[in-house]
């Protein structure tokens, strides 16, 4: 089986895309082969331009369609495999009861002048998401959910009075990569804060994050757009349960 | 006309009676404190204005030197208008108090009257030019037109930069838009002060100053002319300096703000006794400006679900409604929110979303509500979205709804483009054509789904309402009644700027509002301003 692709329209290997895009001219003839020269350079062979409209003064938009002439070796796509198996919400508490015996206490919270909750909350709240409970519903976790607008500062002292096994940390507003600065002064906190063995796992979440940063940004993990509670747990008791127990 | 659901009005009735006694602990708390907000917003309707080199108004200078030396709770205003008697203007005396060169004192006898008589008519200048810049809307309108069509269209701008949020807002404007919300700066409701001037950079959105209202106000008249309708400017009443925002925007002739009774407090954790009191403030100050406010219901559907948590919607508008005429709204200024929030997996989720909406509309007949379009929902998947977003129009439009913010496929993913905002008016402007009469058609059985859900979400709010009456507002937010989030009455920012007002409390713009935005729920509609 051929581990090279294209993208598929209705047919294999016919390598068709749409794509929409917005030119700051006037519509007229000239706009449409400026559009259908930039599919060209973008690598579409035989583009047709099904749709053209003019946008206010001086703007048009246009749909394009047409055959991608690239291809996609399927070996050479790098992607952060989920390296800890999935588990229940049985299974988390089971482990954490049996190995760590204690609770394992979670502290949450949106940092900096982000205001959006929905992803901290969609991952704490007993409301929880997707079909899913949010790990306040689990019984062997402690949650402390410091909502929106925590200032770093507060964040570590909080995580230091709790004795916090994991921080969770989302961020949404990522206007100037302000999520990027939050992340990378949070982590710094943390290091000035504690040493090695006493630092809680740091573990960030948004739509906008890039999975393979993480040791970029200094933090452990990072959890991007589709992540559920129970994909958390499951990495929590990963990490803090049971691979220390066999590095243990 | 909308569809008449079968709602009992004894129940409708009772629904208003409880929202009334649940408020009026919260109004009497308003009524016996006062804020640094409060106080600086007096200043600034007395016409001080500008800022110290850092940026910091001196507004916010002047107040926190009387506030140092004989604090809040007689009210700023004998010991500010004494001190001026040897200076020749406020700017004067907020220089020098900044650099710590006057003492302030509460005055007496003959200087205290002459104090207050130089108060008053220095405050009556601030409410001759709200008053004004009301009469110039009127006569706008008058001139100009309105809107053809309801519901109102309403866009969003947001670049940071209010050079490039003018022509974004014009071109919205000859796109359809009739009224353009400028968003403002993530993170300015946390701040204690107004910023000043034009502003050119943000996050995520434009700060909130007088010099950018008066810009962006002077471009709309310009495109009103040029399409032939008053296209009507929006911003934020909220966070910690609501008062003084309204204020600014009564003298630069804002039509619309966003002011809700407790977003503060539930979503950027502002202490909420804080919040009640710069809220009655700052909406008595709207209704003296004639300003439509905009409350923020839609919020607590992005937290909650919409479905389990539709009653604490109404709960809000019946306490929002309260509030509002409790500070002197008429329900034509009364934009209450809602929102089409429901997970569209949820079987029947239209037919829901339908009979929530067409309950709002039945209960609060003469308001402009304003209906708020998906987000919570809103995936990436633009072309669902689209979707999504057209049966939002056709549930604005089905249950007349008054004041429709276009939703945006892209919601979720980007700052809307150029295209997306386009593409969105091209959905409302189909839907508002195709169906414009549809709501005569439209008659959901007595009996039906809609009815029988209009009424159940009803009931649970009258339940929630008898619960909040029994506990006390303060406990329900403390607890976490609305939206999730819990929120105890000596929590949150803004706390150490609250005072109890004195016995010899004196105001002269609270004076001046206490006697002209009469209570709509005691006087009778005429005596209103």
């Amino acid at each position: 089986m051929s581990r090279i692709v294209r993208p598929y329209g209705d047919t294999t290997g016919d390598g068709m895309v749409q794509l929409s895009f917005t030119l700051p001219v006037p519509h007229d003839k000239r706009a449409e082969g400026a559009a259908l020269q930039l599919a060209a350079k973008m690598g579409l062979d035989g583009a047709m331009l099904v749709h053209a409209k003019p946008i206010g003064d001086g703007y048009t938009f246009f749909v394009v369609y047409g055959a991608s002439t690239h291809l996609v070796n399927l070996d050479e796509v790098k992607v952060v495999e989920k390296d800890y198996p999935h588990l229940s919400p049985k299974e988390v508490n089971d482990a954490i009861r049996e190995r760590l015996g204690r609770k394992l206490c979670v502290v949450g919270a949106c940092i900096g002048t982000d205001a959006h909750t929905v992803g901290i909350d969609a991952i704490l709240n007993i409301k929880g998401v997707a079909g899913e409970k949010g790990l306040e519903y689990y019984r062997e976790l402690r949650v402390v959910n410091l909502g929106a607008q925590v200032a770093v500062p507060d964040l570590v002292n909080r995580a230091v009075d709790e004795e916090a096994d994991a921080v969770l940390v989302s961020q949404v507003v990522t206007q100037k990569d302000a999520h990027l600065h939050n992340t990378r002064e949070m982590a710094a906190a943390f290091r000035e804060a504690l040493p090695p063995g006493r630092r809680p796992l740091l573990v960030v979440g948004g739509p906008r994050f890039d999975e393979g940063a993480a040791n970029d940004l200094g933090v452990d993990r990072i959890f991007t757009r589709g992540t559920t509670p129970s994909d958390v747990a499951s990495y929590l008791v990963h990490r803090l349960v049971t691979s220390r127990e066999t590095a243990a | 006309m909308p569809a008449e659901l079968p709602l009992d009005p004894a129940v409708v009735a009772q629904a208003r009676r409880l929202a009334a006694k649940a408020a009026q602990p919260v109004v009497d708390l308003a009524r016996s404190h006062t804020t640094v907000s409060v106080e600086r917003a007096t200043l600034r309707l007395a016409g001080l204005t500008g800022a110290d080199p850092d940026g910091i108004p001196w507004v916010n200078r002047l107040a926190d030197a009387v506030q140092a030396q004989v604090g809040i709770e007689h009210g700023i205003a004998l010991p500010v208008f004494h001190a001026l008697k040897d200076f020749p203007d406020l700017d004067r005396l907020a220089h020098a108090a900044a650099a710590d060169g006057v003492r302030f004192a509460l005055p007496t006898g003959n200087d205290a009257r002459a104090a207050r008589e130089r108060a008053q008519a220095a405050v009556q200048q601030g409410f001759d030019r709200i008053d004004r810049s009301r009469g110039r809307r009127d006569q706008l309108v008058a001139e100009i037109g309105d809107p053809s069509q309801r519901p109102w269209i309403y866009l969003i701008v947001a670049t940071g930069d209010i050079y490039e949020d003018i022509p974004q807002a014009q071109a919205a404007a000859k796109a359809g838009a009739d009224v353009i919300a400028v968003i403002r700066s993530t993170g300015q409701s946390l701040l204690d002060y107004v910023p000043e001037g034009a502003t050119r950079e943000g996050f995520a959105g434009t700060y909130a100053t007088g010099e950018n209202f008066r810009l962006m106000r002077a471009a709309l008249d310009e495109t009103s002319r040029e399409v032939g309708r008053y296209i009507r400017l929006t911003n934020y009443a909220s966070g910690l300096c609501m008062p003084e925002i309204a204020a600014l925007a009564g003298m630069h002739r804002l039509d619309m703000m966003l002011n809700d009774s407790m977003y503060g407090i539930l979503f950027r954790d502002i202490n909420p006794i804080r919040t009640f009191v710069d809220q009655r403030f700052s909406r008595q100050v709207h209704a003296r400006a004639g300003i439509i406010i905009n409350t923020g219901e839609d919020n607590y559907l992005t937290t909650a679900d919409a479905v389990e948590a539709a009653h604490t919607v109404t709960v809000s508008q019946l306490l929002n409604e309260r509030f509002a005429h409790e500070a002197g709204l008429p329900d034509p200024l009364l934009g209450l929110g809602h929102a089409f929030e429901i997970n569209p997996e949820v079987p029947e989720s239209f037919r829901l979303e339908l009979a929530h909406a067409l309950l709002a509309r039945q209960l609060f007949p003469d308001a402009p509500l304003k209906w708020m379009p998906p987000t919570k929902h809103m995936t990436g998947d633009v072309f669902r979205g689209n979707l999504l977003d057209g049966f939002f129009n056709l549930a604005g439009v089905m249950t007349g709804q008054s004041i429709l913010l276009v939703g945006m496929m892209t919601e979720a993913v980007v700052t809307p483009w150029l295209s997306d905002r386009d593409i969105a008016l091209q959905n409302v402007r189909y839907v508002l054509s195709a169906c414009a009469g549809l709501a005569e058609d439209f008659h959901p059985p007595k009996d039906g789904f809609i009815a029988n859900r209009a009424n159940q979400v009803l009931g649970e709010a009258v339940e929630l309402l008898g619960k909040i009456v029994d506990d006390g507002l303060l406990n329900a937010i403390a607890d976490g009644t609305f939206g999730i989030m819990k929120r105890p009455a000596d929590g949150g920012r803004g706390l150490d700027g609250v005072a109890q007002r004195a016995p010899d409390y004196w105001n002269p713009a609270a004076e001046e509002l206490d006697r002209t935005s009469p209570d709509q729920d005691a006087a009778p509609k005429e005596a209103a301003r």
